[in-house]
């Protein structure tokens, strides 16, 4: 009923002969039940946690998924590791539907798909030193027989992210919370897979060190070739890193477009409110940029609004929004949006990103 | 406006933890004015001394293990180190609003939200009961919570954390500050929400002539709602000055490193980060002279021995570092 699939390849995205996705989702659904009651739990309904998400990664490339906490951006992101099974709806590594996979297959996945989380003091294990931890998924894998192997792979690892050798033999809690995350991003890069989810992985260090990590990734995407589904809040961060953005409200992928586009030519009221709300650190940007500021906090999906999602918030909304979920469209190529409106919204504020993006794409 | 009384002056504040050779040196001599209705922004990154210094004013630290010392502390004329502590609580919270980072921690979650903005005003106001309601009701209206009446009698988990958030602020600006002290009001919240929040405070700024100290990583937030900045490392205010003239001629090596370390909305996303390297150093085991030497590109031999003063670069615009005035540090790093 709705054209949902958000496709960052194939023909409309621009390149014609591009080549097939790595990874796709296919309106993928995620209900989480509600229980109440402690001992004996009783479902009394469920939450939607993820509604209908489709979007698609080419090889070699980052898709950015923004979006403010409760989304569902994290549960996304753990659909693709299967940390979480989808309720409904594909994920598709290569052609093949990983909610399926069993046995070996599971396991050759997981070689591939890896994840860095948010925080990496709560995903290392304080007990194992960085050898350990490392040496870890090389042993489940199979990747290196006898020690001189593993040794030479680990040092090989921490060279890659910036660590030294004789970190190997020390504990997480004597690293700083940015050569945690290196660790954190050694271990994901162990098994050389191809995709890796990074959930928040720069949200918890501090401006200087975040930097450090963020020009990690761009390094090690462009040696390794690796395929990034970068999941964070801050929408700054996310432009620095990402290709392709993908805005989420509420379980909902509201808009998709190519960096340059999204940033130059919001066509979501949402996605327009955020680039309004992003602090910029110029007293004269600040001071002369007018913003969005919407009423009221984000809705409970518990308990979520008809129509589209964002209505109630919206500065837009008209009658039909509040009862018609609005279908995804065309923007233009690559550019997918999904709101009522969109046509009829005039030229978005001039907000910071936009000269600079513009120039870009033109 | 040159001449309006500062309402609070910190001379020389020296906050250290613990005792011996472990001892945490949190903030290392740091003077501070702020006028009557300005608003300073403290900044720096996590365990610069930016939140110490804040508590140590207010005298909300435990001593031991916290030692604070300072040659002068006052607010509005009184001398805040020679207050008795029980009479600390006449000035926190009536004078003087507090706001923090995390508002589930700091509020009471089995009182109602409108028992904890009743407790402020009947204390420091001595409003009767139905006052105090009436207040507390206008209060919510102010920070843009809808239907005051009724939410007075919910508990702080009926609310969402932006609504915790400007439940906070209510509180603390119950009883009319002339200053509010925020600290990372918003770093818990999304930034639409932030918006809301930092909405307010102008708001309440701009009518009440409130002061404002902004405590805050977000150099982005700093740029939109202070008149000056003081950026802190390692305990040591490194550089101050006027917003605008920080921000376009930052003169300290540090400040032009964590502007060009922040990715934003108005730069080339391809062109990359400039990253600081290493990490901020051990406050238990500070290095003799510059506490940034470890990472400044524009290190000398000098820079290793003694701590730079906190020189007058010309219009309240100060920074530590022997570099400044160099030729090669005198143009305008982070604007290209």
């Amino acid at each position: 009923m709705t054209v949902r699939t958000l496709h960052a390849g194939g023909p409309e995205a621009g390149g014609v002969d591009g080549p097939p996705p790595l990874l796709e989702l296919r309106d993928l659904e995620v209900l989480f039940p509600r229980t109440r009651g402690v001992l004996w739990k009783r479902q009394t309904g469920t939450v939607k946690a993820v509604d209908g998400v489709s979007f698609a990664l080419r090889r070699g490339e980052t898709v950015g998924l923004v979006g403010e906490s409760g989304c569902g951006k994290t549960t996304v992101g753990r659909c693709i590791v299967r940390l979480y099974r989808a309720t409904s709806g594909q994920v598709i590594l290569d052609g093949k539907d990983i909610r399926t996979l069993g046995g070996p297959d599971l396991l050759g996945f997981r070689r591939r798909v890896q994840m860095v989380f948010q925080d990496p003091y709560s995903s290392l294990n304080p007990r194992m030193t960085v050898r350990d931890a490392l040496a870890e998924p090389l042993e489940v894998h199979g990747l290196a027989s006898g020690r001189g192997q593993r040794d030479a792979r680990i040092e090989e690892l921490l060279g890659l992210v910036g660590l030294a050798s004789e970190h190997a033999s020390r504990y997480p809690h004597e690293f700083s919370g940015g050569q945690r995350q290196r660790i954190g991003i050694a271990r994901a890069l162990a098994v050389e897979p191809d995709f890796i989810v990074c959930d928040e992985p720069v949200s918890a260090l501090d401006v200087s060190i975040q930097a450090q990590i963020l020009n990690l990734l761009r390094e090690l995407q462009r040696r390794l070739g690796l395929t990034f589904l970068f999941i964070a809040h801050d929408l700054s961060v996310v432009r620095h890193v990402s290709d392709w953005v993908a805005v989420m409200y509420l379980g909902r992928i509201v808009e998709f477009a190519p960096r340059d586009a999204l940033f130059a030519r919001p066509a979501h009221p949402y996605t327009r409110a955020l680039l309004s709300a992003i602090p910029v650190p110029d007293p004269d940007v600040e001071a002369s940029r007018r913003r969005i500021i919407l009423a009221g906090d984000a809705p409970s999906p518990i308990n979520p609004p008809t129509g589209c999602n964002f209505h109630p918030r919206c500065p837009w909304a008209t009658p039909v929004c509040a009862v018609q979920v609005p279908v995804t469209e065309v923007v233009s190529g690559g550019h997918r949006v999904a709101c009522h409106n969109w046509r009829d919204l005039g030229a978005p504020f001039s907000h910071p990103g936009a000269s600079v993006t513009d120039g870009n794409t033109k | 406006m040159s001449k309006r009384t500062p309402l609070l002056v910190v001379d020389d504040l020296v906050t250290t933890f613990g005792a011996g050779p472990g001892v945490v040196r949190a903030v290392n001599g740091m003077s501070l004015e702020v006028l009557a209705g300005e608003s300073v922004g403290i900044v720096g990154e996590s365990g610069c001394g930016k939140s110490v210094s804040m508590l140590s004013i207010m005298r909300l630290l435990r001593e031991p293990p916290a030692s604070v010392r300072a040659s002068r502390i006052e607010f509005d004329g009184n001398d805040i180190l020679a207050i008795p502590a029980a009479e600390m609580n006449n000035v926190r919270g009536g004078k003087i609003g507090m706001v923090f980072q995390d508002p589930m921690t700091s509020l009471n979650p089995v009182l109602t939200i409108g028992a904890q903005i009743r407790e402020s005003v009947e204390t420091h106001l001595g409003l009767s009961r139905r006052q105090a309601n009436a207040h507390a009701a206008d209060l919510l209206g102010l920070v843009g919570i809808p239907d005051a009446t009724e939410r007075l009698g919910q508990y702080p988990h009926h609310f969402s954390g932006g609504m915790r958030q400007r439940v906070m602020i209510a509180i603390a600006v119950a009883c009319g500050p002339q200053f509010l002290i925020a600290d990372e009001p918003t770093t818990a919240l999304d930034v639409t929400i932030q918006a809301q929040i930092l909405e307010v405070i102008r708001r309440l700024q701009r009518e009440n002539g409130m002061a404002l100290a902004l405590i805050t990583h977000d150099l982005g937030v700093v740029a939109g709602m202070c008149d000056r900045v003081l950026v802190m490392y390692a305990g040591h205010v490194v550089e101050q000055g006027k917003t605008r003239a920080v921000f376009r001629n930052p003169m300290h090596p540090y400040t032009r490193g964590l502007l060009r370390a922040v990715p934003r909305l108005d730069t080339d996303p391809d062109a990359g980060l400039v990253a600081i390297d290493g990490s901020p150093p051990n406050l238990a085991a500070l290095p003799a002279g510059c506490p940034y030497q470890a990472r400044c590109p524009l290190v000398i031999d000098r820079c290793l021995v003694e701590l730079p003063d906190l020189r007058d670069i010309g219009s309240g615009h100060f920074a530590r570092c022997w570099r400044t005035g160099d030729d090669d540090i005198a143009m305008p790093g982070a604007r290209e």
